[in-house]
């Protein structure tokens, strides 16, 4: 047997039929799915008069366009309540399990999937939504897709799909203090572009990722979409098996001992090839702050804005001068000279308990900036409830932040909480896309311990000088 | 069921712009409906309309000469972003039936054929040219041959390359361009299949896989 990576190994295993020209009947193993991307789907079930094939491997939340303000009132914005609705309906009428809001189960659903045990290693996993990557952390093959496929897996809970080239990103070293998972994926995509990773699927290698936390990976994993790649990887470890004991959909006792004898068996094994490769020392990164408006516009926090003059191609000088435009910065500007006037720190990037931990250190004891609004949004009820326990809301409550309900919030701006015009806003979300979290609105993305000490200054300060 | 896809000739509008995400497609305020129609008044809401809801003149689509316009010419990495089907939803109900950039991001280039619209890609240099001609003639309109795998332009040189297409540019006029499909993704959308349907024809092998897995 030649030696396979990972991916190889996962896909192989969930091979249903197989066509001479490599067109593969891919079985899913779990299906996600969240208000926004399945009405449709439903829809085109009932049209076609079709079954929801395996309800039992589907999994339903409402995170997207939800309120994280007091949920026992009733939904104010009625096109977001009718989805809201729809879904409920659809889960009723299809046997879907559905995590509503009076769920304690329920968060964004890339945060409750690893919560509850859904996420295991190995498994194909899809979800109507891009950030499907986050699962990748542990193991599995995960990735996002659209409506039409949405319902396509629903109706087969298979997909149609050809073998992606494969893409290792090696990242070896000790990370500096203050340095984030964040950090070293925000560096990656500065250092690939958008579309840098696209029709590939990544597997993270090397010692610094090695030494992450599951919370660290799921970072990581989750912005793979970021530089245009299906899904992201990692290998699962006995870090990753240690997070899923005792959760609830992962098996127990003996089970979980087989389970795991299996697992350790997915590593890519040695000698296995890759179609590209990318190799970082993390020594190397600092504080990233993204400067412009998609998340490969990255520089070091103890750098300045970039001069589009002296860049190489014409394309990003063009794309520079657009992004500095809509951010209102010039050329040469320090990042630690930027004032904010908002601070996010939530989205399924950044909102576990070790981010709002991470956050709360640094604020801890001090006030937020008069001239800043800060909102924190757990990733999960479970989360926001772990960190009440820990006093974390306490934290940041008498610090001036806002301490909300779980959801995607100000991540896309799909519920009240968004920029108004102009706003300049520290997120430790996923995108900085023009208009993504709200009009006009302008992000700039950094992990959960950079917002939190921009929040307290008022402008981008190092951390690491904290 | 998707609409079939075979040719399609029509007037293309220049938005020669890279990594145009599927934010700026369609923006998420409009992600809250129900169906899959009417989201084409919505399409580049915020490069379209200004603040106070009025069109902003300085955006291409607003030009009265691209105003039938329904091949959209663009840059790299086209579609990057959120996984929305919302996007060619909107592309296709605001008119367009063909997308022709140097590259697309994966998830939006699949949801593309599953909506019989077709993403096609060509080379950067000449979609740069496509990108100048669209902007400088008028009416500048593009043929695309999905069966062929070729675009032609009105008027200038060819420069198809490739045994596959030599003479047989439908207008002898114009430049050709071939350009690649992956044949599934062709074959589909070519017939309009329906992938479900096709797919559950191996509900055999489906259910026999789920026995291997002990999931059935």
């Amino acid at each position: 047997m030649p030696p396979k990576t990972m991916y190889e190994k996962v896909w192989d295993q969930h091979v249903v039929k197989e066509m001479p020209d490599g067109l593969t009947v891919l079985y899913i193993d779990a299906h996600l799915i969240h208000e926004v991307t399945s009405p449709q789907a439903f829809e085109g079930l009932r049209a076609a008069d079709r079954k929801l094939r395996r309800p039992d491997l589907t999994y339903a939340t409402m995170d997207h366009n939800v309120p994280t303000t007091d949920r026992s009132l009733p939904m104010t914005d009625e096109i977001a309540r009718l989805q809201v609705d729809m879904l409920s309906r659809n889960c009723a009428e299809f046997g879907v399990p559905l995590y509503d809001l009076d769920s304690p189960r329920n968060g964004i659903v890339h945060v409750i999937g690893p919560e509850l045990g859904i996420t295991q290693p190995g498994r194909t996993m899809v979800c109507g939504d891009s950030h499907t990557s986050t699962h990748g952390a542990f193991g599995a093959l995960a990735f996002g897709i659209g409506t039409s496929e949405v319902e396509h897996v629903m109706a087969t809970q298979c997909l149609l799909q050809k073998r992606s080239r494969t893409f290792e990103i090696r990242v070896d070293g000790v990370l500096r203090e203050g340095v984030t998972a964040k950090d070293i994926i925000l560096n990656i995509i500065r250092r690939t572009g958008t579309a840098g990773g696209t029709g590939t699927v990544i597997e993270y290698a090397g010692s610094t990722i090695r030494g992450l936390s599951m919370d660290e990976r799921m970072t990581i994993c989750n912005m793979s979409i970021e530089l245009g790649a299906r899904a992201g990887l990692i290998a699962p470890d006995d870090t990753t098996f240690e997070y899923l004991a005792g959760r609830e959909f992962t098996p127990d006792g003996a089970a979980f001992d087989r389970a795991v004898e299996e697992w350790r068996t997915l590593a890519t094994d040695d000698g296995a090839e890759f179609d590209e490769r990318l190799a970082l020392k993390a020594d190397e990164i600092v504080p990233q702050v993204s400067w412009g408006t998609n998340p490969g516009m990255v520089t070091d926090v103890t750098g300045v804005v970039p001069d589009p003059a002296g860049m190489d191609s014409e394309n990003d000088r063009r794309a520079a001068e657009k992004a500095l435009s809509y951010m209102a910065l010039e050329p040469n500007t320090s990042i630690t000279d930027i004032e904010i006037d908002r601070v996010f720190i939530g989205s399924c990037t950044n909102s576990r308990l070790s981010d709002l931990r991470a956050a709360a250190d640094v604020i801890r004891g001090r006030r937020v900036s008069p001239r800043v609004t800060a909102l924190v949004v757990p990733g999960s009820t479970a989360v926001k409830q772990q960190a009440e326990a820990e006093g974390l809301d306490r934290v940041f409550l008498e610090a001036g932040f806002e301490w909300r309900e779980a959801g995607c919030s100000m991540c896309l701006g799909m519920n009240p909480d968004i920029l108004q015009p102009g706003e300049r806003c520290a997120s430790t979300s996923n995108r900085n896309f023009e208009g993504r979290q709200g009009r006009n609105g302008r992000t700039h993305l950094v992990s959960p311990a950079m917002a939190a000490a921009a929040a307290v200054a008022g402008h981008f300060v190092d951390v690491r000088d904290w | 069921m998707a609409e079939p896809f075979t040719t399609h000739t029509g007037l293309a509008v220049p938005l020669d712009r890279i990594n145009v995400d599927t934010d700026q497609i369609i923006p998420k305020q409009f992600l809250k409906r129900i169906e899959r129609t009417g989201f084409g008044q919505f399409l580049f809401y915020d490069w379209r309309f200004k603040g106070d809801g009025s069109p902003d003149p300085g955006f291409v689509l607003n030009e009265g000469r691209y105003r039938d316009a329904t091949i959209l010419v663009a840059g790299d990495n086209f579609g990057c972003g959120s996984s929305r089907e919302h996007a060619p939803w909107a592309l296709q109900d605001y008119g367009f039936r063909v997308i022709i950039a140097p590259s697309f991001a994966d998830i939006f280039y699949n949801n593309c054929f599953k909506n019989g619209l077709l993403p096609v890609v060509l080379p950067g240099d000449t979609v740069r040219r496509m990108l100048r001609s669209a902007a400088d003639q008028h009416p500048y309109s593009v043929s695309v041959d999905l069966e062929r795998q070729v675009v032609t332009e009105p008027g200038g040189p060819s420069d198809t390359s490739g045994p596959s297409d030599t003479g047989s540019a439908p207008d002898p006029g114009g430049a050709s361009h071939r350009f690649e499909v992956d044949p599934f993704l062709k074959h589909f959308i070519l017939e309009g299949l329906d992938e479900i349907g096709w797919t559950l024809q191996f509900e055999d092998d489906i259910a026999a896989y789920e026995r291997t897995q002990c999931t059935g």
